[in-house]
């Protein structure tokens, strides 16, 4: 299915060259974060008692992420994971940190710097259906990256939208017709082509296999896969699904309030995890396996979860954790790495 | 153990301008005393129909019942003691409401949308125990506020009075749990009621119907996409496929010895928690059948690995291949397994 394995670098079989970056490659990482943090504003209060506030999307994130590899982010709704891949894309704009993707920091580029970085980073989002403009022919929509960022012809652009329906496993004579004659499933290829068009090397998937059933899910994840093998893609993604993201990350970050909580291996962390909050989280896990349903024990959290406005003290954690002591309402733990690429902030660890 | 329902060859078809959409095509299954049943199929199988076709939610037109039999073999009946069942679906309309949110309570997925806006929770609560129960607005406050709590929403004396958006959606959920159990039903059916929740939620919430199941000694049909949650809950489990029930089982059997190629292969697209190492998930080429147009053959037989030439001639017929063990397959691959 994957036939244009050729296709990585800079320039494509049809000889698009992306309009210079010139990008120098420092470290095995692609993806660097430093303290990364996201607020935004917002008022409450009467109209004539407003108070400004900030809700604290992302709080301070460090992380990276290795050439070629999938990093997981798992948490509740509203931890603040969107966020994070907005704001490392730059759909967002940082409050503060540091964003180094590819050796360049992409929080210190001008708009016009940015506008040549972005075919080499791109999105796609949970939501196939709203993110493909009904009146628009496929054909159309998978090449518009294209005419926004290149000069190609109109042939050579419908050579390549036809590799990438190929790529994707579409029929590419299919380039005529419209989102609406396709399943949710196909329509999550549609977004892949169009997000894989310019040759990415980096790509936010923010929940793409949500809204699809089970079946099409094993499809779709599949092709991430064989993707990534074939381009040498490096993923970050963000699932709520925390077994399909256990399947397909190399390692995970589990998110909080605005904060990692943990990161680790996949492996560590679905069978090791040390974290409070991921020994929850895990726990809750619905498992297909009816033996072993009936022999876990759940760890129940309560629902009440704090408003990213207004974080508790100390640990943000420590309303809901089952463990939490004293210190955990009075001081923040540190972001320590507990063993070599095991990441926990949580002050009861060494002791768990 | 006795039956409390009794599902037997429901057909349900919506007349739209496209054309009829067969939504149901003759889907059986029976409910005893006290068990949980899950009910699992992708998206557009027929499981919210087949719920809200018993319960007369369905709007009509489009939708129209064409056939089958829904026997409710009630035995909390306050008149008189017979245990004739009635037939829900020939039910007139103020026959379904004495029902309906009395001795079957129902769950949807989205409470939001589910509980009416502009009216408190406890309201809300108090209209079903006023209107099933003849309780009187005093009362009705009353036992309001201890179901409340029953369900585990905190400080519910206070909580009576808020609306629907000041809760959190595993508290909206909960409030549609009190609702749906306030006047002592008999069978319960929850339509995806966590689908919408984080995980953490949703344990919370699976965990209180197990509870309340148990106290109130209900019937449960759990309604869910989700396999994993079915595992955990369910006493045996209905999967659905393109309108038709494709297989019935025991949990264990359904999940270590599945008899249908549908679920042997919905099985395998699941990933494994704690899994070493990358394995590849299996995947089920191609969609299931247009069901304005629905094949007059087995309605798995573009997707399925073991299609033969009778698969392609005629709709094969649910079988029993083991006690309590339903299969709609002219093949029977859970004997094929060592
Ligand atoms: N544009 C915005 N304006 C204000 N608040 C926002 C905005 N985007 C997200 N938030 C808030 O930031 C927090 C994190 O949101 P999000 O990143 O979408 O979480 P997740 O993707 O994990 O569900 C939430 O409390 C959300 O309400
Ligand atoms: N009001 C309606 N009009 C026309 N078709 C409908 C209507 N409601 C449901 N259907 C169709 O009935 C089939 C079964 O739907 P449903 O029971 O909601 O599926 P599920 O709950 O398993 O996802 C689908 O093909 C759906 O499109
Ligand atoms: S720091 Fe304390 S409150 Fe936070 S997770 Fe650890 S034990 Fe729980
Ligand atoms: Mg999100
Ligand atoms: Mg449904």
């Amino acid at each position: 299915m994957v036939q244009n394995a050729e296709v990585s670098g800079n320039i494509n079989s049809n000889g698009i060259e992306h309009k210079k970056t010139e990008l120098s490659r420092s470290n095995h990482n692609l993806v660097t974060v430093k303290n990364l943090k996201k607020y935004f504003p917002f008022t409450k209060g009467s109209l004539f008692n407003r108070k400004k506030g900030q809700i604290k999307a992302v709080d301070d994130l460090s992380f990276n992420i290795r050439k070629g590899e999938t990093l997981g982010v798992v948490g509740e709704s509203g931890c603040g994971k969107s966020t994070t891949g907005r704001a490392i894309l730059h759909l967002e704009k940082p409050t503060a940190g540091e964003i180094v993707i590819d050796g360049v920091d992409v929080t210190r580029l001008t708009r016009e710097e940015l506008r040549c970085m972005r075919p080499q980073i791109q999105m796609i989002f949970q939501d196939s259906y709203a993110s493909l403009n009904p009146r628009h022919a496929i054909g159309h929509i998978i090449s518009e990256p294209m005419m926004i960022h290149t000069d190609m012809k109109q042939s050579a652009m419908k050579e390549r939208v036809m590799e990438l329906l190929e790529l994707v496993g579409l029929n590419p004579n299919h380039y005529g017709r419209f989102p609406h004659e396709f399943s949710g499933g196909q329509r999550q290829r549609i977004n892949i082509a169009r997000a894989l068009s310019l040759n990415p090397k980096f790509v936010v998937c923010d929940e793409p296999i949500s809204a699809l059933d089970v079946s099409i899910q094993a499809q779709v994840i599949n092709l991430f896969q064989d993707l990534q093998k074939e381009l040498g893609l490096t993923y970050l993604f963000i699932a709520h699904d925390l077994s399909m993201v256990q399947h397909i990350s190399d390692r995970v970050a589990v998110m909080y309030l605005g904060k990692i909580m943990e990161l680790t291996t996949r492996e560590r962390l679905f069978n090791t995890p040390l974290h409070p909050y991921t020994q929850a989280l895990m726990s809750a896990i619905p498992i297909p396996d009816p033996v072993k349903e009936r022999q876990r024990q759940r760890i129940l959290l309560n629902e009440e979860v704090p408003s990213p406005a207004n974080p508790p003290n100390g640990c943000v954690f420590n309303t809901r954790c089952p463990v939490a002591e004293e210190i955990c309402t009075r001081s923040a733990p540190e972001y320590r790495e507990i063993e070599t690429g095991h990441f926990v902030v949580c002050h009861k660890v060494d002791a768990l | 153990m006795a039956k409390i329902l009794e599902v037997n060859d429901l057909i349900t078809r919506f007349y739209t301008f496209d054309g009829v959409v067969h939504a149901l095509s003759g889907v059986s299954f029976d409910l005893d005393e006290g068990e949980t049943l899950g009910i699992v199929g992708e998206s557009g199988s027929g499981k919210s129909v087949t719920m809200m076709s018993l319960l007369h939610l369905l709007p009509t037109p489009p939708a129209r019942i064409e056939g089958g039999k829904a026997l409710f073999y009630s035995n909390r009946n306050e008149q008189n003691n017979n245990t004739d069942p009635v037939d829900l679906l020939q039910l007139d309309k103020s026959g379904i409401r004495k029902i309906r949110g009395g001795k079957i309570g129902f769950i949807f997925q989205d409470a939001l949308s589910a509980l009416n806006p502009v009216m408190t929770i406890g309201r809300q609560i108090s209209e079903t125990l006023i209107e099933h129960l003849g309780m009187t607005v005093d009362e009705a406050k009353k036992r309001s506020i201890e179901l409340l709590e029953y369900v585990g929403i905190p400080e519910a004396e206070k909580r009576f009075s808020a609306y629907p958006h000041q809760f959190s959606g595993g508290m909206r959920q909960r409030t549609m749990i009190a609702v749906a159990i306030a006047c002592n039903p008999e069978i319960i059916i929850a339509d995806e009621p966590t689908t919408a929740l984080d995980v953490t939620v949703q344990a919370q919430i699976i965990e209180l119907v197990q509870r309340l199941k148990k106290e109130m000694k209900m019937s449960v049909i759990w309604i869910t996409h989700d396999l994993g949650v079915v595992a955990g809950m369910a006493d045996r489990v209905l999967v659905m496929y393109a309108g038709s029930a494709v297989e019935i089982a025991p949990v264990d059997d359904l999940f270590y010895n599945p008899g249908h190629p549908y679920t042997i292969k919905l099985l395998g697209a699941l990933p494994k928690i704690g899994e070493e190492g990358q394995h590849r998930l299996e995947s089920i080429d191609g969609t299931p059948p247009d069901l304005l147009s629905p094949p007059a053959h087995c309605q798995f037989a573009w997707r399925c690995p073991h299609a033969a030439e009778k698969c392609w001639q005629a709709v094969p017929a649910a079988r029993e291949i083991s006690p309590g063990h339903h299969a709609a397959c002219f093949f029977d691959f859970a004997a094929r397994r060592p």
